[in-house]
């Protein structure tokens, strides 16, 4: 049996992270860049066939090294949102139509207590689904791990590893967060 | 075979105009694939993704799956990814190493040079009728290996690559050389595959040289996102060519690039603004280049396309993109992100960090060309659209040859640079001889 504090600290996470989607989905991405911990890594490697028994070591690019889809910072993310905004980044003018559906929600890892949680590692299922113009549509699907950090009553994402479920990407773009 | 496609009428460079049609329409995307992918030289990938004997990388040539493989003995393969026997893919990753590729379906395998060695039940079934020799993996006419890149083509009738390229060679040295003029020395840290609806050639023209489609960048140039962006600066790359003179080329195999000539006397702009040791190495890999390569130091490269599908950014950011036709409305990219591969960690780090900011699917500045090739092809297929040609006038006539380097040279942006590419690809699809298709002056037979 777990204790009642792991129950409300999952349904506090679980709070946040749908809090988090529907600032994405109603576009207030200011709002969602202020989630964001100034030291956040934000990751998305690429996905590689590879032999069976290969995969831990070469399946995903790695973070840090060479190149993946998104390998990026706070400053990379903050211009993707100024770029939104100048109205003429034309691969979002006019915005797409986007819904991130969270769900699978685990608390993996809890720092330094459940009474007392400062740090959380999260995972989840993400489904994010674009529709751009009249007729495109694009499923993102993976899985996600965040790090949480607790500030003030609130949370910041401190680490973000998204594991896209495709090797030749399926999209023209990725200009949906993630 | 001469097609029936009004080829001529369609591409008509005296008054400038290209149907629709070639970027829409299923006859044409046939022809390219039949008559321009099966002869041209296409990049392949790079050596330094298949350092050891036994390595392999899965490569596309046109439409169809390929393997470059380093065998045992350490030479370099090219072979269709398809077995001899039914045809199944004989190797489905992308990466790795083998002694052989076994094919799933009835486990004949390859040795890593091609040659058919296992059929299983060989005695007792295929005794006395079956030759091994004859049925290799399908393996390309020609190889090139230029400066750590590698080429092919299907045509045994092929020129060699340098004579392919002509006079293009001096501009993808520099994408290839190392930064302070050290001949090759590359590497690939990467490579994005992507898929986008949009015909393939929307893409290769963008680098032909098409600096007119600057406005389409506003967001990430009133933003800043290049090396120095986050120290203030606006813009998506360096301003390392403001002293420079921009020159476009066009060159006689339909090669075309958009490259600068600095001044001999010019000196170190200061780049990475918010790394100063990168700015640092940056520094000095500008003279030790000058030091190196004296005049020839003066030319550097902003983007180019090798005829016909192969793209290449010289140096904010790195790399070469290869444009797959899937279909006339469907192209698969993928880039092959380049440094040098003896630069420090810190200096790899800035730049794959800026790479990945600037290009492909989730690079700020690329994006948006995506949305213009989707919407320029959907918009153009159709019936009404596809009465209308595209207008290719701009800078008609206003070109030196070999002045003041090798090709046709515009000092002002240009649409030579797709004009003599389309010029080039109507005479593929019109079945033209290699003399034809590098531009020389036809040969009178000797016998009349």
């Amino acid at each position: 049996m777990r204790p009642l504090a792991w129950y409300q600290l999952r349904e506090e996470i679980e709070d946040f992270l749908y809090l988090e989607a529907d600032l994405l989905d109603q576009r207030r991405f200011t709002e969602w860049l202020d989630l964001l911990a100034e030291d956040l890594v934000y990751f998305m490697p690429m996905r590689r066939n590879v032999k069976f028994g290969q995969h831990a070591e070469r399946e995903n690019t790695r973070q840090g090294d060479g190149i993946s889809w998104f390998d990026e910072d706070k400053w990379t993310l903050s211009k993707r949102v100024e770029q939104i905004l100048t109205g003429v980044h034309y691969a979002e003018e006019p915005l797409s139509r986007v819904s991130h559906m969270v769900s699978n929600v685990r608390l993996l890892d809890v720092r330094p207590s459940v009474e007392d949680a400062h740090e959380v590692t999260v995972g989840c299922r993400f489904l994010v689904y674009q529709n751009r113009g009249e007729y495109e549509n694009f499923t993102f699907i993976g899985r996600r791990t965040d790090e949480l950090r607790r500030v003030a009553d609130s949370w910041q994402i401190a680490r973000r590893e998204l594991i896209l479920e495709q090797n030749v990407l399926l999209a023209k773009n990725l200009s949906v967060f993630f | 075979m001469a097609t029936k496609l009004p080829i001529d009428r369609m591409i008509d460079l005296q008054r400038g105009t290209i149907s629709r049609e070639i970027f829409v329409s299923p006859e044409f995307h046939r022809e390219e694939l039949e008559k321009l992918f099966t002869r041209a030289w296409l990049f392949v990938g790079h050596e330094s993704q298949i350092p050891n004997p036994g390595d392999f990388f899965v490569s596309r040539m046109g439409d169809e799956s390929v393997i470059l493989s380093r065998d045992q003995a350490g030479a370099v393969h090219v072979f269709l990814n398809s077995c001899r026997h039914r045809g199944m893919k004989v190797c489905r990753y992308e990466q790795g190493n083998t002694s052989l590729f076994v094919c799933p379906y009835h486990s004949w395998s390859y040795t890593t040079d091609g040659r058919l060695q296992g059929v299983p039940l060989y005695r007792a079934l295929y005794d006395g009728t079956l030759n091994r020799e004859e049925w290799s993996l399908i393996e390309v006419a020609k190889l090139a290996c230029y400066k750590g890149t590698v080429w092919a083509s299907w045509d045994p009738q092929a020129p060699d690559f340098l004579d392919y390229l002509g006079g293009a060679v001096d501009h993808l040295d520099q994408v290839l050389d190392c930064r302070d003029g050290r001949p090759g020395g590359s590497e690939v840290i990467g490579v994005h595959k992507w898929l986008f609806p949009a015909n393939w050639k929307f893409a290769a023209e963008n680098f032909l040289g098409d600096t007119y489609h600057n406005p389409s960048h506003r967001s990430v140039d009133m933003i800043g996102i290049g090396p120095s962006g986050q120290a203030g600066a606006k813009g998506r790359r360096d301003n390392e060519y403001n002293k420079g003179q921009h020159v476009w080329v066009s060159h006689p195999a339909g090669h075309g690039m958009h490259s600068v000539l600095m001044p001999s006397d010019s000196e170190y702009q200061p780049t990475y603004a918010q790394s100063p040791d990168v700015d640092e190495y940056f520094r000095h890999c500008f003279y030790e280049r000058k030091r190196r390569l004296g005049e020839k130091a003066r030319l550097l490269p902003f983007t180019g396309n090798i005829f016909p599908n192969v793209s290449y950014h010289g140096r904010q950011p790195r790399g070469l993109c290869v444009w797959h036709p899937h279909s006339p409305t469907e192209t698969e990219a993928w880039r092959f992100f380049l440094v040098d591969a003896d630069a420090p960690a810190e200096v790899k780090d800035v730049l794959r960090r800026f790479y990945m900011r600037y290009s492909g699917p989730a690079g700020m500045t690329e994006q948006d060309d995506m949305e213009n090739w989707l919407y320029a092809t959907q918009a153009s297929k159709g019936t009404i659209a596809r009465r209308y040609p595209f207008n290719y006038q701009m800078s008609m006539g206003a070109y030196k040859t070999n002045d003041p380097i090798p090709g046709d040279v515009s000092l002002q942006i240009t649409e030579q640079t797709p004009r003599n590419y389309y010029r080039v690809y109507a005479t593929y699809l019109n079945g033209g001889s290699w003399d034809e298709l590098l531009g020389r002056p036809p040969v009178r037979a000797a016998a009349e």
